[in-house]
């Protein structure tokens, strides 16, 4: 009945769909093995994309080939570009979705991709034969033959759903759990542990009063996350803002006693930085509100996204303490919140490709690897993707280091420090952060992408253009002297100080209070310099004019660690002969194996002086 | 106890001692097989079969000729420096014997040592830890007991402590940045700038000591600088030859590229003294006034410690005159000289100054307690702040200080937080080279459990 696939995807989420997307196009048979046709690419948690540094990954993955920038594109009801008041490394795309259209958008993609086929079942088991994986085994009993497995399986493994004192086996809302997968993985020889995450209720809009809450528009000149030709939103519809008081406190209080978090029945950890409502005023008991983002799911639907207010209280004292709330004292509740609780397997188990190191050619992404958000998600599946067709095919790894992509960070700390709490992005995760930015992620990895066969030419053009344009751009400041006469009614207004002798514009950008936009508004000189480009390669070649010294001190600390990189280590190096090593590096080091220094200086336990030694050993 | 078992590598030979003709030499030969290839050259009883700690007569030939009767000392692994198998040869200690014998052990198969690698396989070893390594580096370099005692401070993590302290206020203030970039979007509360830059202020006013320390920490390595200030005939050059002979321990006299620079070293309590400009102490029977002065003030500009010697009142003013042109950090004593002379003027003089202490250079009475004084100076000096003495420390402290001092830069122009926090884990990161920390997991942890966040 079935072929023998290339790549076979367990899981059709946002790591599953960019998976089976990535494989297909580069040229593998890949089969999409989903529970259920119906719920492809949804989106379990809040209704959006991006935010900070999450947009960077969607940027990132969009300039790869990947095609979470372009669904989210074309079906987003909201755009805003967060963090426009700090430097353009900070800026983040983050747009709302339409839930509905975001799971179709995609299907279409993956049903338009001839190298996808798609199977609705569950992977019970998987074949594997010699420590190599073989296909999978699912709950008909059917045995479909692959040469690699990536396995997305989310929250589904063993998924326990928690609302109060009831708890009931689960995926998600409504859908069945998956069981069976998790028992194999550990026979097999996996480490497994439990993670806990959890949503908010949804509710009907139609029943809350907006008066009462504070707008939050999108963008007036709203931009987007692919660098493909996707349309920018014309129209969008607003969030809210609300907050929780003493008195929504109170009435959740009174739920605690059947908390199962509280209460102990609840075992997995959960994000710290996500935390639910009753454990906000449980740890934070001094704050006396807390915000609530209002979030609509979709063009036409009239349900509403609470965010802020995940909680796995009994749904009777969810009611009643958000009716609590200003402008919800009307609410019909569509769905309550709950928690969940799922197996993960600890990501040290994973090479930096996302391949296991017990199994050949089977590779983990996503939630499974103890992560959190739809972008790292995604992100992770494209990398699986890319390098299950790559081993398949012989070629050499795909992997993005921590100066390239925030992917690069990410895959990273999983697989050297692994994760105790469900792992979200964050910029300060990154410690090249000036030079991952949403804006120039096209000029980092595109190239990279197109090598691989995965980004097409078209984009690779793009870029080029894009970067012929940005050194044009940037030569004609460097060499451009204004003269006060010129220039200075323009910084009058600008409230700085005047010149006094001619300067070149790349001198004066420095300024903070200096853009290239003030500039041109206000001399008709700069704004016919850049009147024949585009406008995203005036901004990339500001900021790099504006911030080289920044840009460059990073650089050289990426020389730096990059040194430490080219320091390979042996696939069979004996750490045991290395007496100085502390006993907890040793053991790190023995189980992550790296494969150079510096990945061997982040593994967590590893000392400064446990890499001290190593480059002593390696550096004769 | 590490029961690990050692890792011995190639035989590697060197001179321990220092270069340069004394009567004694010890060449080290450390690794695997050192013991067998030093008993092939060697003749007297059979070290491989030698009890380990034990030493041995014996000579050592090239096979043809005697090169030099020797002491052989033999260390069992993992008894020993490196903790491999390492044998210490003290021959005599000449030139032509050392370098033939480190050409035989070359013809054997050892190879030269390079600089460090002894300390470098013991650390290998497990004989110490990182921050110890480069301690020992130190201890290797120390010759005084003062410079020794700093190195074991170090060893001791007075050094580390510090450091720690200050990493901790710099990663509240991270994180505080942190948190509005990262969640800038809830509902947080905005770092004041105003607050920063204090705090940085206040984080520049702690390292700028920490970095000068290191001018102290060198003092004690090359020698704590004194300087003997006085008009003619008080008596200086008696009591430098004094003290001198005191002691009876001239380390060295180092002439510089003119003959003003001369400088005697000596030992006081375990202390290594400097004294500056005695070329000028001893030239002072034809010493013409002026020149005199300026000299004076030339040598007090280059010491730490300076010596007011008067025999009289006229010569009292004269000095004190000087010392109030002393800056604040500098240390000085006030001495009396000639108390055998004229004994009933001694009380007198005293009052001239509290602190003054008297004595006969002649008769070196009294120079018991000025050496006593001398010590204390640099105790005082040394005890009460951290030393720091290590250069790649010194470099790191430098870098913190120039990445703190751009992040005040940062703040004046009105730079974003992202920009100012690449500063700021700049200085993390240098501090870090130091002390060995990660820095992003704490910024995220402090976050977290400061404050609340999370959609």
């Amino acid at each position: 009945m079935f072929q023998e696939y290339d790549v076979i995807v367990v899981g059709a989420g946002h790591a599953g769909c960019e998976a089976a997307a990535a494989a297909a196009t580069m040229g593998s048979k890949v089969l999409l093995i989903t529970m259920n046709m119906h719920t492809i690419a949804q989106m379990s948690c809040n209704p959006a994309m991006g935010g900070v540094a999450k947009g960077q990954i969607v940027r990132e993955i969009d300039a790869l080939g990947g095609q979470s920038g372009i669904v989210s594109d074309k079906t987003m009801i909201q755009f805003r570009m967060l963090n426009l008041s700090k430097g353009p490394a900070m800026w983040s795309p983050r747009c709302q979705s339409d839930r509905a259209m975001f799971a179709t958008e995609w299907r279409n993609i993956l049903e338009n991709n001839p190298n996808v086929d798609f199977w609705q079942d569950t992977a019970k088991e998987l074949l594997v034969e010699d420590g190599q994986v073989k296909g999978v085994k699912t709950s008909l009993g059917i045995e479909i033959k692959s040469k690699s497995v990536v396995l997305t399986n989310g929250t589904f493994l063993n998924g326990l759903i928690h609302i109060g004192e009831k708890n009931f086996g689960g995926g998600r809302t409504g859908e069945k759990a998956a069981t069976g997968l998790t028992e194999q993985l550990v026979q097999l020889g996996f480490q497994a542990g439990r993670m806990k995450t959890g949503t908010p209720p949804r509710v009907d809009g139609r029943s809350l009063d907006y008066s009462k809450m504070e707008e939050q528009p999108g963008d007036e000149k709203p931009a987007k996350f692919s660098y493909t030709d996707t349309k920018p939103l014309a129209k969008q519809r607003s969030c809210w803002i609300t907050y929780t008081n003493q008195e929504v406190h109170d009435v959740l209080k009174t739920g605690f006693e059947k908390s199962p978090m509280f209460s102990g029945r609840i075992k997995g950890l959960g994000p710290r930085y996500c935390p639910s409502v009753e454990d906000k005023i449980n740890r934070f008991a001094d704050k006396d509100r807390h915000q609530i983002f209002v979030e609509p799911e979709g063009w036409d639907t009239v349900e509403v996204y609470v965010n802020g207010f995940s909680t796995s209280l009994p749904e009777d004292v969810q009611y009643a303490a958000l009716r609590k709330i200003p402008g919800f004292e009307n609410a019909k509740m569509f769905r309550p919140g709950y928690a969940i609780e799922y197996d993960y397997f600890p990501p040290t188990q994973l090479k930096s490709t996302l391949e296991t190191h017990l199994i050949k050619n089977l590779f983990f992404a996503g939630q499974i690897n103890g992560t959190t958000g739809y972008e790292e998600a995604a992100c992770q599946g494209l990398m699986a993707g890319i390098n299950a067709h790559r081993n398949v095919n012989d070629l050499s790894p795909f992997v993005l280091k921590r100066s390239e992509a925030y992917i690069g960070v990410l895959i990273d700390d999983l697989i050297n420090k692994g994760t105790e709490e469900p792992y979200r992005m964050f910029t300060s995760r990154a410690e090249y952060r000036t030079l991952l930015r949403q804006d120039n992620a096209d000029i980092r990895l595109t190239a990279k992408g197109y090598e691989i066969g995965l980004a097409s030419e078209d984009r690779l053009d793009a870029v080029k253009k894009k970067q012929n344009e940005v050194e044009h751009i940037i030569s004609i400041f460097a060499t451009t002297k204004v003269s006060p006469e010129e220039i200075n009614g323009a910084l009058e207004q600008m409230e700085t100080a005047l010149l006094r002798e001619k300067t070149t514009l790349s001198q004066l950008l420095k300024r903070p209070q200096i853009s290239v936009q003030k500039l041109a508004e206000h001399s008709s000189i700069v704004a016919g310099l850049i009147a024949a480009f585009e406008e995203e390669s005036v901004q990339q070649a500001e900021i790099n004019l504006k911030y080289d010294s920044y840009i460059e001190k990073e650089m050289l600390l990426v020389d730096k660690m990059n040194r430490l990189e080219n320091l390979n280590i042996i696939d069979n190096f004996n750490y045991d002969i290395v007496t100085s090593l502390s006993y907890e590096g040793r053991e790190k080091l023995k189980r992550t194996r790296p494969s150079t220094i510096g990945q061997a200086s982040r593994i967590s336990g590893v000392s400064p002086s446990d890499i001290s030694v190593l480059m002593l050993y390696i550096g004769r | 106890m590490n029961t690990t078992p050692v890792h011995q590598q190639e035989v590697i030979c060197a001179l321990a001692t220092p270069s340069g003709v004394g009567a004694i030499a010890v060449i080290r030969v450390s690794g695997e097989g050192s013991i067998s290839m030093v008993n092939a050259i060697f003749k007297g009883k059979n070290l491989e079969k030698a009890e380990s700690h034990t030493v041995h007569f014996g000579t050592i030939s090239d096979g043809t000729d005697i090169i030099d009767e020797v002491l052989v000392t033999v260390f069992k692994t993992p008894r020993s420096f490196t903790k491999e198998d390492s044998i210490e040869i003290s021959c005599h200690g000449s030139d032509y014997i050392i370098r033939q014998i480190l050409k035989i052990l070359i013809s054997k198969g050892a190879r030269i040592a390079k600089p460090g690698e002894f300390t470098q396989r013991a650390f290998l070893n497990g004989q110490f830890d990182l921050v110890q390594a480069e301690a020992v580096a130190d201890l290797i370099a120390a010759d005084s007991q003062s410079s020794h005692k700093t190195a074991l401070n170090q060893l001791r993590g007075g050094f580390s402590k510090k450091l720690a302290a200050l990493r901790t206020e710099l990663i509240h203030f991270a994180s505080l940045i942190e948190l509005e970039l990262d969640f800038g979007e809830e509902d947080v509360e905005f770092a004041e700038r105003d607050d920063l830059r204090k705090l940085i202020e206040h984080l520049l006013e702690t390292i700028a000591p920490l970095i000068e320390s290191f001018d102290l920490g060198n003092a004690i390595k090359e020698g704590v600088p004194v300087a003997i200030i006085g008009s003619p005939n008080v008596g200086k050059s008696t009591l430098l030859n004094a003290l001198l002979n005191e002691e009876k321990a001239i380390v060295t006299s180092i002439a510089g590229t003119t003959r003003d620079v001369i400088e005697d070293t000596m030992l006081l309590g375990g202390i290594k003294f400097r004294f500056i400009d005695t070329a000028g102490i001893r030239e002072t029977v034809d010493f013409v006034e002026s020149i005199g002065i300026e000299r004076s003030i030339a040598a007090m500009e280059k010491a730490d410690i300076v010596i007011f010697l008067f025999d009289s009142e006229e010569t009292f003013r004269d000095i004190k005159a000087l010392s109030e042109t002393l800056p604040a950090d500098k240390h000085f004593l006030f001495v009396l000289n000639k108390i055998d002379i004229d004994i009933n003027s001694a009380p007198r003089l005293y009052l001239l100054h509290e602190e003054t202490i008297a004595i006969s250079a002649q008769t070196q009475s009294g120079l018991g307690a000025l050496t006593t004084k001398l010590i204390a100076l640099v105790h005082k000096q040394s005890a009460t702040d951290t030393v720091v003495t290590n250069l790649r420390h010194y470099e790191h402290l430098q870098k913190t200080f120039n990445s703190l001092t751009d992040v005040i830069n940062g703040l004046t122009l009105g730079v974003t937080g992202d920009f100012l926090a690449q500063d700021i884990r700049l200085s993390l990161h240098h501090l870090g080279e130091i002390t060995g920390t990660i820095v992003t997991d704490d910024l995220l942890d402090n976050i977290f459990s400061k404050f609340c966040i999370g959609k």
